[in-house]
Order: structure tokens, then sequence, then C-alpha cells
């Protein structure tokens, strides 16, 4: 879903030499630095110490990386579905498809719920960013971007702004204002500033502080009012495709996914990489903490979503089947976190029993890829965006019995 | 620009205008009368012709590109594919080995020039030469033979030939090889050994992280799932009903911010951990109650405080810190708070320089203090029990008397109209004084 453009040339003084030459981009210690290639040769002639080469250097990687493997697999004593085999099984589920929201020209891309529960935004490759009430399914607010594929969007906290993003390189706030005649588009605040597209943004617990992850490996913390870059993680070695926030106490990790296969744990203050996972066999699409915060979900180009855990600080469980071969584009929890629900590229949305590994139901009914799928803050409902232009918003009905489901059928939208 | 790289005829499709464009030049400057002097080279005994130098600007810019596709290649340092504005020298590469000609390089090529080289230099070759051999050898063995083979005929045919034109020879086909299979190049080789630093870096912190068994972690998964499955509308539906089922819209009514007399459901949610009690802004409302009668209502302040901090404008974070140095640091301040002299020392310290993490310490201090202390107490005490007890539970809504009647869906006020009202308030008052 993406390509490599990590590694960017450009042409100036050297950081070293300060002579004018083409520059590399590297990192020393999670600083970005622009050196000449022969300050590079020479700085990584340093980095070699004596009776080194890149060779036992990359033995003792290797070793490194599989004395790891053991330890992680020392503590491992029980598989998740064992543990899960004294809960009863989920029955059926039948969820009906509640709300259709038609306006947008072209694939939606993003979405997210705003914290009053039945609000939405949404983006698309039109460039149009559009906040509805789902509920009454009414269109509130209307932006146009600059540019298309607008790739991430996300509700403020308040209620009060929406953060978008995608092929600018940029994401905006646009504060949603009720004067119908104002133009949001005048409003609007550049926050961030990435060297490639933007792939994912989110506030973080307040309006004041936005997180964004981008195509040029990086992720980065920004404050809103200023612009200011407040923390910058570097470690991915390829786009970063998604990030999410930890719901825990302190507050202060977040998850991002990208396309070099790798969940990479950040903690916000310092900027650093906590934890890494390397199990997916493909591109990590999105990722999701699981709502205790102990662990995260990750959906995947290679047709399969993992679940990994914090404190064990490995894979527990795969939810795949034969039958599934398409990747699968986006995840959510259940409010509970008993149900997972992904979007996949070949249109249908499988819902997981978490615990058990096993599929509860999949829903049809877009008709091209779904996007992204996400869970309404109070669990009543989840929204589902597609490449068909339009999102819906589903609901479990609970069919105790058929003159319940004629009701519910005269009043199906 | 299509994603498809290759035309009809196999050759590079964006680069075939580049390549005609610099192959024009490259003739021109082949001209014997309007192209770049030649010289002959002297080898020891042998006489080589046709080489030249470069000086000049863009010239050499040019050049850098010519060397890089292959058009040029230099003499003395073969491996180093760059022009140098020096006297040192460069021959042309024949049209035989240009990458419109000969492009895609195939494997098959590529092995048996390799094997000639192994032969003639009796196992010599160098690094990733040897790797590129090995792994060739695996993935092509089925056609080894004709490989080694090859190799030798021409091999046995360059022995036949004069030593000038088999050096100028030997000399173009490296040269080819070096362009389009490049080894690892120096500065990318040594750029690894950076980052693989930092991997073993980070494997070895990873190797000293402590970590949990995954019976009890996996344990947890269930018991919070458990815990919370009767909140989960989609596992077990909310009372009176989902609005998005019915249109009705009492479950979110009766689970707002300033409702009344919370539900049953939701006052037991605080117990199960302090963050839920706080994220749930009654419930942090009734906290606060409990604390005042307590006489530590400051704790839940002072947090409060500190979260402002963390999460407000950056701009406005020193005269935030300093307030709560004020209100709740200071020797004598109205709302003290009690913190152990370590982190009070420490916050202190940090307060000459306030950042957005100073109160970080104390803050987590004072957590954990509720967390530990006053919120267990909470649970026990006589406001939540009494809350708990006159706490709704709603009925569940009757079925429809009239299945065809359509429920009319009715907005609701936008939170953005909230804020906008405040402002405007705050004008209408600024205005009035």
């Amino acid at each position: 879903m993406c390509d490599q453009t990590f590694l960017a040339i450009t042409f100036g003084p050297c950081d070293n030499c300060s002579q004018n030459k083409p520059l590399m981009n590297i990192y020393l210690k999670n600083e970005p630095i622009n050196y000449c290639s022969l300050c590079v040769e020479l700085m990584a002639c340093q980095g070699l110490a004596k009776g080194e080469t890149t060779n036992t250097l990359k033995a003792e990687s290797e070793s490194l990386k599989a004395k790891l493997e053991e330890e992680r697999a020392k503590l491992h004593d029980v598989e998740l579905h064992q543990v899960a085999e004294k809960i009863d099984a989920l029955g059926q589920f039948v969820m009906k498809t509640r709300r259709t929201l038609k306006g947008h020209g072209n694939k939606v891309l993003c979405m997210d719920w705003c914290r009053d529960k039945r609000r939405i935004v949404s983006s698309s490759q039109d460039g149009k960013v559009i906040v509805w009430d789902a509920y009454t399914t009414n269109k509130e607010h209307a932006v146009t971007m600059p540019c298309t594929w607008v790739m991430a969007c996300a509700y403020a906290p308040s209620g009060c702004a929406v953060a978008c993003g995608g092929l600018d390189n940029k994401c905006s706030v646009y504060p949603l204002s009720l004067d119908k005649n104002e133009n949001l588009a005048a409003k609007k605040k550049s926050v961030a500033m990435h060297t490639n597209y933007l792939s994912s943004c989110s506030f973080t617990n307040s309006d004041m502080q936005i997180l964004t992850s981008s195509g040029d490996g990086t992720c980065a913390l920004w404050d809103v009012e200023s612009g200011q870059l407040l923390q910058s993680f570097h470690g991915h070695s390829a786009d970063v495709l998604s990030l999410d926030l930890a719901p825990s106490e302190t507050g202060n990790t977040f998850v991002s996914g990208g396309c070099d296969k790798k969940a990479n744990v950040w903690d916000m203050r310092s900027g650093q990489n906590v934890q890494s996972f390397e199990t997916h066999e493909s591109d990590i699409n999105n990722v999701k903490y699981y709502p205790s915060g102990d662990a995260f979900a990750t959906g995947s180009d290679d047709a399969t979503c993992r679940l990994y855990d914090l404190r064990a600080d490995r894979e527990v469980a795969i939810y795949s089947k034969d039958s599934i071969i398409f990747g699968a584009s986006s995840v959510d929890f259940s409010l509970s976190g008993r149900l997972l629900f992904a979007g996949y590229n070949d249109y249908t949305i499988n819902v997981w029993d978490v615990l058990k590994g096993t599929r509860v139901a999949i829903l049809f009914g877009h008709e091209n890829r779904v996007s992204t799928v996400r869970v309404s803050p109070d669990g009543t409902a989840f929204c589902s965006g597609s490449w068909d232009n339009t999102l819906r918003v589903s609901a479990y009905l609970r069919s105790s019995g058929e003159s319940e489901l004629r009701n519910i059928l005269y009043n199906t939208v | 620009m299509t994603i498809n790289t290759l035309s009809q005829d196999g050759v590079q499709r964006q680069q075939m205008p580049c390549l005609t464009k610099m192959e024009r030049m490259i003739i021109s400057m082949q001209d014997p009368d309007m192209g770049i002097k030649l010289r002959n080279q002297r080898l020891l005994i042998t006489v080589i012709p046709h080489k030249c130098s470069i000086s000049d600007e863009e010239a050499l810019h040019v050049g850098q590109l010519f060397v890089k596709y292959g058009y040029i290649y230099p003499l003395k340092e073969p491996r180093n594919l760059i022009l140098k504005a020096d006297d040192s020298s460069y021959r042309f590469q024949t049209p035989y080995y240009w990458m419109s000609t000969r492009w895609p390089a195939s494997e098959l090529d590529y092995a048996i020039y390799l094997a000639k080289k192994n032969i003639r230099k009796q196992g010599e070759l160098i690094e990733y030469e040897k790797e590129c051999y090995n792994a060739l050898h695996k993935r092509i063995n089925h056609t080894w033979d004709f490989v080694v083979m090859q190799a030798r005929e021409q091999l046995r045919a360059s022995k036949q030939r004069r030593k000038g034109d088999r050096i100028v020879l030997e000399c173009q086909e490296q040269a080819y090889w070096l362009v389009n299979r490049p080894p690892v190049s120096p500065e990318h080789y040594k750029l690894t050994t950076l980052t693989k630093n930092t991997i073993i870096e980070h494997n070895r912190i990873s190797l000293a992280r402590n970590r949990v068994k995954s019976s009890i972690c996996l344990e947890s998964y269930v018991k919070y799932c458990e815990q919370y499955q009767p909140h989960d509308p989609i596992m077990q539906g909310c009372l009176p009903s989902n609005p998005w089922i019915t249109d009705d819209i009492m479950f979110w009514n009766m689970n707002s911010e300033t409702v009344a007399l919370p539900t049953k459901l939701r006052v037991e949610r605080w117990s199960f951990s302090f963050m839920e009690l706080l994220n749930d802004q009654m419930g942090r409302k009734e906290f606060l109650t409990y604390l005042e009668k307590e006489f530590s209502a400051e704790n839940l302040c002072f947090w409060q405080a500190c979260e402002d901090v963390r999460h407000g404008e950056t701009a406005k974070i020193p005269e935030k810190v300093d307030e709560v140095y004020k209100q709740f640091l200071a020797p004598g301040a109205s709302r003290w708070v009690n913190i152990d002299s370590k982190t009070m020392e420490k916050t202190l310290e940090g307060l000459k320089r306030p950042h957005r993490f100073v109160l970080d310490d104390a803050q987590m201090h004072i957590y954990f203090l509720m967390k530990k202390d006053s919120y267990p107490r909470y649970l026990k005490s006589e406001l939540y029990k009494n809350l708990l007890a006159r706490a709704i539970v709603p009925q569940e809504t009757k079925k429809s008397v009239f299945p065809f009647m359509r429920r009319q869906r009715h907005s609701s006020p936008s939170p953005a109209l909230a804020t906008q009202t405040a402002e405007d308030d705050g004008k209408a008052k600024d205005e009035s004084r």
C-alpha cells in the first residue's frame, strides 16, 4: 500500500564539514542530522570498533534477536484459546445497518466519532471532510481541503474542532463554527508538517495537542496553538500507517504500525521506542489498543489480525482464516474488548471473538473495500467507511422473536 | 504516470528518453573532430587507446550521470563510479554494453561473469560478489553446468585475443556489471553499521525487560471481558434500548453528564477502577464531594490542575505552573498537598525552568495516594452506597404498538454550540462592564 521514500537526499551545507554537497539525512541517537556522504563514511568508520565488521555486527544482532525470542518464549505457558475454554461461546450475532451516510463524491478513507456518541467526521479521496450527525444523517459541516486523498481525520475531544490531512503532508485543524455563512477553511490552522503524506492523526486528551504519523517513517507530537513540534519519534524504517493512544492511567504511551511490518510502542515524553513487535508478514495497516490498555490489535495486508500483549511482550493471538485472502485495513474493539471488528479489502467486515479466536459474524453490504471501522464511544454501534463512497452505521440486533424482527424491518432505512 | 515500468520490448520505460539523449551526447563526444581528445595510455608494455579526462562544473555533473549509467567508466578505481575533476583516466563503454542494448541484465549472464572471475582469479571474489555467487548457485542451480561451461569457453576465447584488447574487454565487462549489479555501496555499507548498532542496543534493552507470564496476562483479559460484558451494548444490549435500533434517544439522555440520577450500571462502573471514576464527570464530582468531607479535596484539585498543565497550551504553561505552585505547593499555601520530601524537592527544582512535564512526579504521587487510600474508602462509604441504591435501572422500551410508524429522529445541540454560547456569554459580560 505504499512505497519506501524514507531517505531524502538534499543539497546544502554539511553539518560536519560545512561544504555545500549532496546530503544524506541520517539519525544519530534519534536526532536527524544532515551529513555529506564523505562525513558519513568517516563517522561510520568510527562506529566500527577494532576487529568488527558489518558481518560481526550482523551476527551479533541476529544472536541477540534469537535470545530475545527465547526469553519471550520462556514465560509463554499457555495459549489464549486454552484460557478461554471455560468461557461460554458467543451466539449468533445479527448486525444490521441502521444508517447509510451518502454524500461523499469519492472513496471514504477515514472517519472518527465525536465524544457525544452520535456525530462523526469523515474524509475522502475527493478532498472533502464532512461532519455528520450520524443519528439524523444530517450533514453539519463540510470542508474542502486543498489536496486530494485526505487519509486522516480526527474529532477533537471537546467536539469543537476537527483535524485532517493527507497528501498535502500537513495536518490542519479546523474549528467548527455554527455560523452557516462562515467559511470553515478561513479559520484553518496548519499544525503538523511532514516530508511525506500524513497517514494518521489523533488528538491527545485535549484539543491542544495532536499526534501524527506519516509516510516519511516518523510520528510526531505537535502543539496546536503554536504549531510547534513537541516531540518526534524515529524508529520505523518505512512508512508509518497508523497510530493509537493508550488508555492508561498515566496516559504516556502510544503504539504505531507501519510498512516495515513492525508495531512499535513509544513513550511520548522521551520519544523513545519502548517495545517493538515484528511478527506480521506484510504491512501493518491499523493498530488499536485493547480497552484495558494492556494489549493491542493490528490489522495487516497479510490477511491476519494479531493481538500483542505488552506485559508478556509477545504476540498472543492470530485471527485468520484460509478463506480470508485480502488484507485487513482497519480494526477496532467493542467496549468490553470481547469482539474485534475488522474491515477487509474484500468488501467485508469480519467480527472476531477476541478470547476464543473464532469468527462470530461476517458483514456484507459495502460495494468496495472497507477502509475504516470504528466503534462508537459508548459502544452502541460501529461505523464503517468504504471506497464505495458511503459510511454505514450498524448495530447489534437482538433477534428475540419474529415480531420484533418484523418491527425492525419496517423501520429500516 | 502508469504503474507499468516495462514497455513492450522489455526496456525500462521511463529510462528510454534519458538513455537516447545520453547516447546522442556520448556519440558526439567521441566524434574524432569535435569530440574529446583521446590519448593513448601506457600500461607497462601495452598501449591502450582511447582514454580521456574531464574538467568544468556542469560537464562534471553530466559526466557523473554518464558514469552512473555506465556510458563511461573510470580506469584507476573501477569500483568507485564517480567522475573526478582531475587527471584520472576514463574510457567510453562500448555500445554493446549500453543500457539500451543489453537491458535487462539477466541472472544467467551475471552468473557466467562471476564464474569467469572465479576461475581466473582462482576464487578471489570480493565479499558481496561471493554472496551473490552463492545465492545464484542456489537459485539457478539447474543451469549451473551451462554457466560453468560458458565461462570456460569465454575465457578460452579471450586468451586468443591480443593482450590490449583482452584488458579492454575485461574492463568493459567489469564496468557493465558494476553498474548493473552494484555492490552494497560504501555509504550504504557504513550506514547499516550505524543502524545495526542502534538495533543491537535496542535488543539488549529488550532482553533486560521484565516480562509477565502469559497465563497471568491472558487471565486478565478474560476477567476484563467478563466484568465489562454487561456494559457492552453490542454484547448484551442496553436499557432502555439501543438508540440506533429503536430511534429512541432515552439511553443517551439518561447517561448524560448533567442528569439528576445516574443509572445503576454507570455507578457500578465507577467501582471497576479509579480511572473509570475519574473519566466520568459525574463520578469525579461525587468523589470530590466525598473528599471534601474527608478534608482531602485539594488532592483531586491538584491532580486536575496538573492534567491541565500537561495537556494545555504550551504558551500558558509557565503561568499555569506558577498558579499551581502558589495554590498547592508553596509553604503555607491555601490548599497545600502532602507530597513526600524527595518528590517535593525535585519538583521545586524543576519549577525554576517550567516545562510540560515538570509536575509529573508530584501528580503521580498524589494520584496513587488517592487510588490506594481515598478511592477504596469512597467505595465503602455511605455516599457511594446510597447513590448505588438510588440509581435507576431503566425499563426496557415496550415494542411499538404501530409497527409502521417511524419515530422522529431529533437532532441534538452540537458540542461546538456549547463553547460558542459560552464565548458569547463571555463577550456579553465583558461588554456590559
